[in-house]
């Protein structure tokens, strides 16, 4: 009868390339995780190749508009007041701006996911005053926050990383500790404590990778969230500052320009929105990708059916 | 031919799904008419619910696509109706109620607006629309009826719920009702209420019922006629006591004869022994909840025994305080005259093998997110002196094989699995401990009937092969009837009758046992119709 | 529900103080603000005249006890910029930010649930295609860039729209048209998803087998179910707005409390400062009350 009946079982692959057919399926997510590779390259390697060039001032190309090949193919999309290629410091900028994004939200997802299972699998006092402590920073403005202690501090990447950090963890404290709140009482958490698992046994084994996949979902959406506050930051002139780059401060230093060399201004403000939108796209697809009741959708999708 | 009230003829419905097209329904065809109550009977993924979906216009389409076939609304055909039109007969020609009525009933609204709602939408006035929602919960038995109307679905209990549904079902005198697994959530004695009240409505408006279930019990109990689908097709169909009587078919014959309930009870043991585990005045609190006061039990080894009641009995939270899930207020639980409740954690982490637990459902007891080689063996990370690693991927294909499947369903997830495949899974992972007590937290109560008897099936052997003893929980009385020895019946957190399995089932002391017994569903219609009499005799019992 | 609210007015109290004894503390550590009031050829009286009066002579801890004792008398201390009382000055620069979170956040909410609803009747239609591809943008795109282009288009490019003030009913165009669209994508997004949640709940189907039409299903039956996740997103939006739209109201030269703020930091007018944190965590603390007061509005399951 129908007690015997399987699913069909598709064929023993590499997981390396099981994942990549399931974002080859979703076309826009795949087109955003190209770009994203894209943006991750400029900023390992960006300052190496190009930091020189999108250094060197250049008086016969100062603000020259863009797709003019002209001076060469650095300046596709035209150069700066002091005749810098754009193209040049848009992949030099990447690093800052990827590893301000990335370092605020490791550092935020990595406390606020310790912080969250136990606040949620403890019963104790500590995790009280865990929740408290959320809830000071979810009051704070973050973004005033931020401005406050920036110009108090000085405005270097180390503290740029830490004030974003502090004013996300609350996001992870939180979902984490709903879910372990929900998954504690689930009956396989009970099933693993009738065979006597230890309480980091069913922490580590059994809850934190039901939590992971949500957790991973909302970085790739915070990691968005971050980089627009660090661009707004860095707009506002109390982010990075000259002469380190980052696309938020290359808007702020191309405003003065707008009505003769709109370029300046434009084109990293490009480079943040797809930057931001591949992210949002591969959060949706990630969602998908990592719930293992859902991966079907994904994983038939290359085959035409019916 | 006669003209039928509603009549579904060589219906098809398929599916598009991610696995392709699934054929739901071919070629079904039956009829109802007025005054008459029409079961279809068939178990999940049979289709049963398909055709009457269709009659609603509930199947999304896409993915859902009506191939074939006709739906006669008193000669018409329903399927050639624009939408507006079918819109005109839901509710007023024809009316639908759910398993589930607290999902089914929209939480954020009042009972008597969701009432009143269906005679508005059919055209009648607030005022007439609000009076009429009065009488009906006065009608289907719901207290205070005044009140009533301005409470919400959650305050309610889950009886008075499926009352509310029947009367919003009734707001426009319809002259169908179709009742999709209308009593599956409920326990044994709502049940026998709400199929009552059932027959009572039928019996002054004169609607046709068409009623859609799992259970032969129920189709004993109400319907004039039934319709037996397997496999998204009807392999039988005729009066409902001689298809009992004189099954054609052979699904219909294996359904009837899966049913519990039948079988011979096992004979008195000797319980002179030492207990395997015994239980003492076990109390819990949940708040101001008393779950249980003061309850003792007795389990000898190899010995099953069954402990019956229904819901907010105490029987899960008994099964949890044997286990140290929740620790009891008060009590004690010895197991072969050590105390858990007082043990040191170490001892009790070496007990743990000892006493192992089946869940009620499958899909929630197994994590979904490991592979069910890791499920097993993960007995044996924790308990590291039972078997050696090297030995671990031999003895989970070993373990497959005795819970009837197969070595090679290793490597996948349970959501590759049905819902039985999925219980055998958890039954493995409990062998896996070598345990000698193993807890069913109604271990089979979410399976269909078929799947239900191999599981037993599979547990009985198992408790010959290796002399396991079992604490079976459950809420139905016939499921325990050919398996348990011993049966403890608990109500409100007490034990209210206790005794060896033809003791309980033959002369039941209790009448709270009594009365469970009496609203039991029997699948043979025969066997019901002397039982309604016997309950209508019990029909006060002291709460 | 009193017992409820006194809760969180502790709760939020609670935080509220430690927040003004951080920016406190933390803002004197900046530095000196008479430099940068005095011109540079001040002499050292003059510049020992303006501490003395301002009281920054004194050790940090008897300035805070001073500041203490004048918030519990009403006192907020003066704006050493524009010589005010510090509670004027942000409460005036409240009132225009309030105005401007009311309007946006009222358009958005209006709009992002009837569009999101809309999209979620039919999902993988055109109109939902459309509205997933705008909202995604709306969601992903950085204010201040939106801002700016905004202007070069509108303001510098076609003189259709002034940039910035807020003299006239065209001055709002702009602030809120930018300001409205990043809450709207989100917002769009969460009504989408929860609604297409609920439209396949079992209360939707039974409606639909009482024949219930397809508007009220989805804005009676549907919608109300759906709206509880998404008034705590338009709460946080809200928030946002409401804790001063910072890079908005300074590119747009809004005299908001966003403005004022930065604007106060870079000049060290302290008393401004945490006068400016007080209302708008007081203004927060209200807010959330609302979206509670909404929740058991909408849900009845809900009482607190």
């Amino acid at each position: 009868m129908s007690d015997t009946r399987t699913l069909t079982e598709p064929k023993e692959r590499g997981a390396a390339s099981r994942w990549l057919k399931m974002l080859w399926v979703d076309k826009p997510a795949f087109c955003a995780a190209l770009f994203l590779l894209i943006v991750v390259l400029c900023a390992l390697f960006g300052p190496m190749l190009m930091g020189d060039m999108a250094t060197r001032q250049n008086l016969r190309g100062r603000n020259a508009p863009p797709f003019d090949l002209a001076q060469g193919w650095a300046y596709v999309l035209g150069a700066d007041a002091l005749g810098r290629p754009l193209l040049a410091r848009i992949a030099v900028a990447a690093q800052n701006t990827i590893m301000v994004a990335a370092g605020a939200v490791l550092g935020s997802a990595v406390i606020g996911c310790a912080l969250g299972l136990v606040a949620g699998y403890s019963r104790k006092r500590a995790a009280q005053w865990i929740m408290r402590l959320g809830d000071v920073i979810m009051s704070f403005p973050s973004l005033l926050l931020a401005v406050i202690v920036l110009y108090m501090l000085e405005p270097s990447v180390a503290n740029i990383v830490l004030v974003l950090a502090i004013t996300r963890i609350p996001v992870y404290l939180r979902t984490t500790r709903a879910e372990v709140l929900e998954i504690r009482e689930r009956m396989f958490v009970s099933a693993a404590r009738v065979m006597g698992a230890s309480d980091r046994r069913i922490v580590f084994r059994h809850i934190l990778p039901v939590v992971l996949p949500t957790l991973v979902t909302i970085a790739t959406l915070d990691f968005a969230f971050v980089m627009l506050a660090e661009s707004s930051l860095s707009f506002l002139g109390i982010g990075i500052q000259a002469p380190e780059i980052t696309w938020g401060l290359m808007v702020s230093q191309g405003r003065q320009y707008l009505t003769t060399a709109w370029w300046l201004s434009f084109w990293p403000g490009l480079a943040i929105i797809l930057t931001t939108l591949s992210l949002n796209l591969l959060s949706n697809w990630l969602r998908i990708a990592l719930d293992p009741a859902q991966r079907w959708r994904l994983e038939m999708g290359g085959r035409r059916n019916g | 031919m006669a003209k039928h009230l509603l009549e579904v003829r060589d219906l098809s419905v398929e599916f598009h799904t991610a696995a392709g097209t699934v054929q739901a329904v071919q070629n079904v065809s039956w009829h109802l008419d007025r005054g008459e109550t029409l079961a279809i009977l068939g178990e999940s993924g049979s289709g049963k619910s398909v055709s009457a979906s269709a009659v609603m216009n509930l199947i999304d389409m896409p993915p859902g696509r009506i191939t074939n076939g006709q739906i006669l609304l008193n000669g018409q055909d329903m399927l050639a109706m624009g939408a507006e039109q079918r819109r005109r007969i839901n509710g007023a020609k024809i009316a639908m109620i759910f398993q589930d009525p607290l999902a089914h009933l929209n939480p954020v609204y009042s009972v008597g607006w969701q009432i009143a709602e269906m005679v508005t939408t059919h055209g009648g006035s607030r005022g007439r629309a609000r009076a009429r929602a009065l009488e009906l919960l006065r009608r289907v038995g719901i207290p205070e009826p005044e009140a009533a109307m301005f409470r919400y679905p959650h305050q309610f209990s889950g009886g008075q719920r499926q009352r509310l549904m029947i009367a919003m079902a009734l707001a426009c005198k319809p002259d169908i009702l179709i009742a999709d697994e209308p009593t599956t959530a409920l326990d044994v004695t709502v049940q026998a209420q709400v199929l009552e009240l059932l027959e009572e409505l039928q019996a002054e408006t004169g609607m046709g019922i068409l009623i859609i279930t799992h259970d032969l019990g129920v189709v004993a109990e109400i319907a004039d006629r039934v319709v037996v689908m397997n496999g998204g097709r009807i392999v039988e169909t005729g009066r409902a006591a001689e298809v009992y009587a004189n099954p054609q078919n052979a699904y219909t014959r294996k359904l009837i004869d899966a049913a519990p309930g039948k079988g011979a009870m096992p004979e008195e043991r000797d319980r002179s022994d030492q207990p395997l585990l015994r239980a003492e005045g076990l109390e819990k609190h949940y708040g101001a909840f008393h779950a249980l006061k003061g309850v003792d039990l007795t389990i000898m080894p190899g010995e099953t025994v069954a402990v019956v009641g229904e819901s907010g009995s105490g029987k899960s939270t008994l099964a949890r305080a044997i286990l140290r899930l929740d620790d009891p207020d008060a009590g004690k639980v010895l197991y072969r005259g050590n105390d858990l409740m007082t043990m040191p954690p170490r001892e009790l982490f070496g007990l743990r093998r000892d006493l192992q637990m089946v869940f009620q459902d499958p899909t929630q007891s197994l994590n979904p997110r490991m592979t069910v080689f890791q499920l097993i063996s993960e007995a044996w990370v924790i308990h590291r002196d039972i078997l050696p690693r090297a030995r671990w991927k031999d003895r989970v294909a070993e373990l497959l094989t005795k819970v009837g499947l197969r070595p090679e369903h290793a490597a996948r997830y349970p959501h590759q699995f049905s819902g039985g495949q999925r219980q055998r899974i958890a039954i493995a992972r409990a062998l896996a401990m070598e345990p000698k007590l193993i807890v069913c937290d109604e271990a089979v109560s979410a399976l269909d009937v078929s799947i239900q008897a191999q599981v037993i099936q599979l547990l009985d052997g198992l408790r010959r092969e290796f002399g396991l003893s079992y604490l079976f929980i459950a809420h139905d009385l016939p499921v325990v009837r050919d398996f348990a020895d011993r049966v403890v019946v608990m109500r409100q957190g007490r034990v209210v009758e206790e005794g060896p399995v033809r003791r309980i089932f033959e002369s039941p002391r209790d009448p709270y046992t009594q009365a469970l017994l009496a609203a039991s569903l029997d699948p043979d219609p025969a066997v019901q119709a002397a039982r309604r009499i016997a309950r209508e005799a019990l029909e006060t019992i002291p709460a | 529900m009193q017992s409820f609210i006194g809760k969180r007015a502790l709760a939020s109290a609670v935080s509220l103080v430690g927040l003004v004894i951080l920016v406190f503390f933390l803002s004197r550590l900046t530095g000196d603000p008479t430099n940068l009031y005095l011109p540079l050829d001040a002499t050292t009286e003059m510049r020992e005249q303006f501490r003395e009066l301002h009281g920054f002579n004194d050790p940090l801890v008897v300035q805070f006890g001073r500041y203490v004792g004048d918030l519990v008398r009403g006192d907020f201390g003066d704006s050493i910029r524009q010589a005010r009382p510090a509670m004027e000055v942000v409460l005036q620069a409240f009132g225009w930010t309030l105005r401007l979170a009311v309007i946006t956040m009222t358009l958005v909410a209006i709009a992002a649930v009837v569009i999101g609803s809309l999209a979620a009747f039919r999902v993988g239609g055109i109109f939902d295609r459309i509205a997933t591809f705008f909202s995604l943008i709306g969601a992903s795109a950085p204010d201040f860039w939106i801002a700016i282009v905004a202007i070069v288009v509108f303001a510098v490019n076609l003189h259709w729209l002034p940039t910035s003030g807020t003299g006239t009913a065209l001055h709002w165009v702009l602030p809120v048209a930018v300001l409205f669209i990043r809450p709207f994508g989100l917002i769009l997004q969460v009504v989408r998803g929860s609604m297409i949640s609920v439209l396949s709940s079992a209360y939707v189907k039974t409606a639909r087998a009482k024949g219930v039409r397809a508007r009220p299903i989805i804005f009676v039956h549907a919608l109300r179910n759906a709206m509880l996740p998404v008034i705590t997103v338009i709460g946080d939006q809200a928030a946002a707005i409401l804790n001063g739209a910072v890079v908005i109201e300074t590119i747009f030269g809004f005299p908001g409390i966003g403005k004022l703020m930065i604007d106060s930091i870079l000049l060290r007018d302290f008393s401004v400062v945490l006068a400016a944190i007080m209302v708008s965590a007081l203004a927060i603390f209200v807010m959330n009350l609302l979206i509670d007061l909404a929740y058991a509005a909408l849900d009845p399951r809900i009482r607190y």
